[in-house]
């Protein structure tokens, strides 16, 4: 009985303890040292919020960069993949599908190498970069629909040599783009 | 992204170099806090626990033979439970739930209060549309803690029951969770969750933000006091994501420098800890060896995983395999968390299991299934590795004839079959249950992909649950009472089923006198003995689950090899 008692006190301590002054402690710091971040890099045109810089947002008209393929379309609620296997059909098939589109929609010969990011979908569904390459290709396509010129062009492959984040630290990660801060940047080319 | 790079090799070393560097100085901190000598955070933490003791009317010289430890460590989980339980099935008239989230299920709040009181945080709900701030701080996050230095507790207990002699104490349950929530797990995770904020990990009690994306549609983005039950989540080998897509999620685990801080995480305190058992049972080299074991299995599981998940195959050619995978990570970085978050029975992901070649997915499961004992869970893993040890020295005193010990222990009739308990539980709930779930339209019902993939989604599944490890095949769904009900009992039986005899095996251990090495003692702590344990690992999970994975992952690779799809 004794115990019992014990065990139910001990247990109330850590609740209060670890659930209620941990989590808020680590809040107030976060809050105060890292506003913009703790609260989801949000990012503000005009006094309207338009995303997070660290959400993936779905993009398939032909004037912006597109996406990577998402499980839940960048859906945030939840987030998820396909789950899908390698040996399953329905996974192959949409590798197929994805390449034909792209090769289509980009005007790319279609012996193009295209980077195997814009085949599979992600793990979150939420993945806000693609590789440079990825990037790269669908220049030419954002150039026509918006009617650049070629200093405009060259302005577009500028932003995307200035937005390639390196692996961290020299080592870690891999090089990619964050698709919206790219695609925000478009728009700013005159 | 299309080949092992150089850089990613760099990134190895100095991984690798950072945990063996980082053992010995926690280790020793560990072992410190532990014995109860003085240590660094005294001054910083002592009056809180002196403040605990007195709060909850403990007396802080008391110690308890290994019964009173089990029951006060059962009862402690019975008054979590029952909360958890409780607060999932009211969560809509709580405060903190600002998605104004329902109620959960009675079957699933079942199967996630077990799954958070057993350090398994397997996931059958998404938390960002199912549970509440509330829940997640003061029940999840709460567990995140408290399980995890339940397993430390146990450990502790054992490494009392193998350096006393001719005593029934084997500690103070209470004390012992005391000591490592205080001294362990809230200073390291409240350093990590502020590394974690920096580089972007969100934390706040906001609500969900609804924004017009670029291109104009609606996207509901969700917010939380994530960063600081991901610290704990990784630290403590728990796993339970806040987020559904875990640490895939680019506001869980945002960039690669977090993902590298959270796959260290995942293995600095199981690893530290072997030096801390070497420490207190009087043989540092005794815990190096048992260091140098685990890592063995890590660097071949490891090893295996990569050159699998870059080889061609015949349905996607040359196409570097990133479906569920992220671009920030690659290949790489997801092949290295898939290997050390089932070795560490941690069972976060970077990436989904569900899609990695079948042999990565294989290797994943056979590091849960050898018993979570490559590092494994915090304390678990190495009770878990005692358990083999105990095998080990049994075999080999069978081999030469003598009667066999350990540390000056005679091993003896009672230790053994406590050790093939341990062993057979979890062995019992993988194969039985997985069996059921196979053959019935309860559990087919689930499945997510079809063919022999099918069958390892299950067996993954119930690998995990008897494991306490959490990760899955994710396509399962396993929200049905079936599932929820079916796994909750495994996540028990593979937790209890397993710190039950442990703990016996400590009583027992401790009542023991030591005997003084002489020249015919066995040494535990030569790489012969290194050799004898890793082969006595590989034949017992090797015979036990041979048939079931020759059926799943191994079926599945030999027809991806033809090119063969369901």
């Amino acid at each position: 009985m004794k115990s019992f008692i014990i065990s139910i006190k001990i247990f109330l301590f850590f609740t209060v303890l670890t659930g209620i002054i941990y989590p808020f402690l680590i809040t107030g710091f976060a809050q105060l040292f890292y506003t913009r971040k703790a609260n989801g890099s949000l990012i503000n045109i005009d006094n309207k919020t338009i995303g997070s810089e660290n959400i993936g947002q779905q993009f398939d008209t032909n004037i912006y960069f597109m996406s990577r393929p998402s499980a839940t379309a960048y859906n945030p609620l939840p987030s998820g993949g396909s789950n899908y296997g390698l040996t399953n059909a329905k996974l192959k098939n949409l590798v197929y599908k994805r390449k034909k589109q792209l090769v289509i929609f980009n005007k790319l010969d279609s012996l193009t190498d295209i980077p195997s990011e814009m085949l599979f979908a992600s793990a979150s569904g939420l993945d806000p970069h693609i590789s440079p390459k990825a990037a790269y290709l669908q220049v030419e396509r954002i150039v026509q629909a918006r009617n650049f010129n070629n200093d405009q062009k060259l302005k577009l492959e500028q932003l995307i040599k200035n937005q390639t984040e390196a692996p961290q630290f020299f080592c870690l990660g891999e090089e990619r783009v964050n698709v919206l801060l790219l695609n925000l940047e478009i728009d700013k080319i005159k | 992204m299309n080949e092992f790079s150089l850089i990613e090799f760099i990134q190895l070393v100095i991984f690798f170099g950072l945990l063996i560097g980082l053992t010995p100085v926690l280790g020793n901190y560990m072992s410190k806090v532990f014995a109860g000598n003085k240590h660094f955070m005294l001054p910083v933490l002592g009056w809180l626990e002196k403040y605990t003791y007195k709060l909850v009317r403990i007396n802080p010289t008391e110690e308890t033979n290994w019964k009173t430890y089990t029951i006060n460590l059962l009862l402690f989980h019975s008054a979590g439970f029952t909360f958890i339980f409780l607060i999932q099935l009211f969560q809509a008239y709580l405060p903190l739930n600002p998605a104004n989230l329902s109620d959960v299920s009675w079957h699933s709040a079942f199967n996630i209060s077990v799954s958070f009181i057993t350090n398994t945080n397997w996931q059958d709900y998404a938390g960002e549309t199912t549970l509440s701030y509330l829940v997640q701080m003061i029940g999840l996050t709460v567990q995140n803690f408290v399980s995890a230095a339940t397993g430390i507790a146990v450990l502790m207990a054992l490494i009392r029951g193998i350096f006393r002699k001719t005593t029934d104490r084997v500690g103070n349950f209470w004390i012992d969770l005391t000591r490592t929530t205080l001294y362990v797990l809230l200073p390291l995770s409240i350093l990590f969750s502020i590394v974690l904020v920096g580089q972007g990990v969100v934390q706040n009690f906001k609500p969900y933000e609804a924004v017009q994306t670029l291109q104009g549609t609606q996207q509901v983005i969700p917010m939380g006091p994530a960063a600081s039950q991901i610290a704990i989540k990784q630290l403590g080998t728990n796993g339970g994501g806040f987020f559904n897509s875990n640490s895939s999620h680019p506001f869980e685990n945002p960039t690669p420098f977090s993902n590298f801080l959270e796959m260290l995480a995942i293995l600095l305190i199981p690893a530290s800890l072997t030096f801390t058992y070497g420490k207190m049972v009087g043989s540092v080299r005794q815990g190096w060896t048992i260091f140098a074991t685990m890592l063995f299995f890590l660097v071949a599981g490891l090893s295996i995983s990569i050159y699998a998940e870059y080889s061609a195959n015949p349905i996607f050619g040359h196409l570097p395999l990133m479906e569920g995978k992220e671009t920030r990570f690659g290949i790489t970085n997801s092949v290295l968390w898939s290997t050390f978050t089932t070795a560490a029975s941690n069972g976060s992901v970077n990436a989904m299991h569900d899609s990695l070649s079948p042999v990565t997915g294989m290797i994943a499961m056979i590091n849960i299934m050898l018993g979570e004992v490559i590092f494994g869970g915090v304390g678990a893993g190495l009770y878990g590795m005692f358990i083999f040890i105990i095998l080990t020295v049994f075999i080999a005193g069978l081999m030469v004839g003598r009667t066999p010990e350990y540390l000056g222990k005679k091993v003896e009739a009672f230790e053994v079959q406590m050790a093939i308990i341990a062993v057979l539980a979890p062995a019992f709930v993988i194969l039985i249950f997985s069996a059921w779930a196979a053959v019935g339209n309860n559990g087919l019902s689930g499945i997510n992909n079809a063919g022999p993939h099918g069958l390892s989604e299950i067996l993954y599944a119930f690998s995990s649950a008897a494991g306490n490890n959490g990760s899955a095949f994710a396509g399962l769904n396993v929200n049905t009472v079936f599932y929820n009900i079916t796994l909750g009992i495994g996540m028990l039986i593979g937790r209890f089923g397993v710190i039950i005899p442990v703990l016996a095996i400590a009583g027992r251990m401790a009542e023991k006198k030591i005997i003084p090495p002489s020249s015919g003692t066995f040494r535990t702590d030569n790489l012969l003995f290194i050799g004898l344990l890793i082969a006595v690992i590989l034949i017992i999970g090797g015979l036990t689950f041979f048939p079931a994975l020759s059926l799943g992952p191994v079926t599945e690779h030999l027809l991806l090899r033809i090119g063969i799809t369901f």
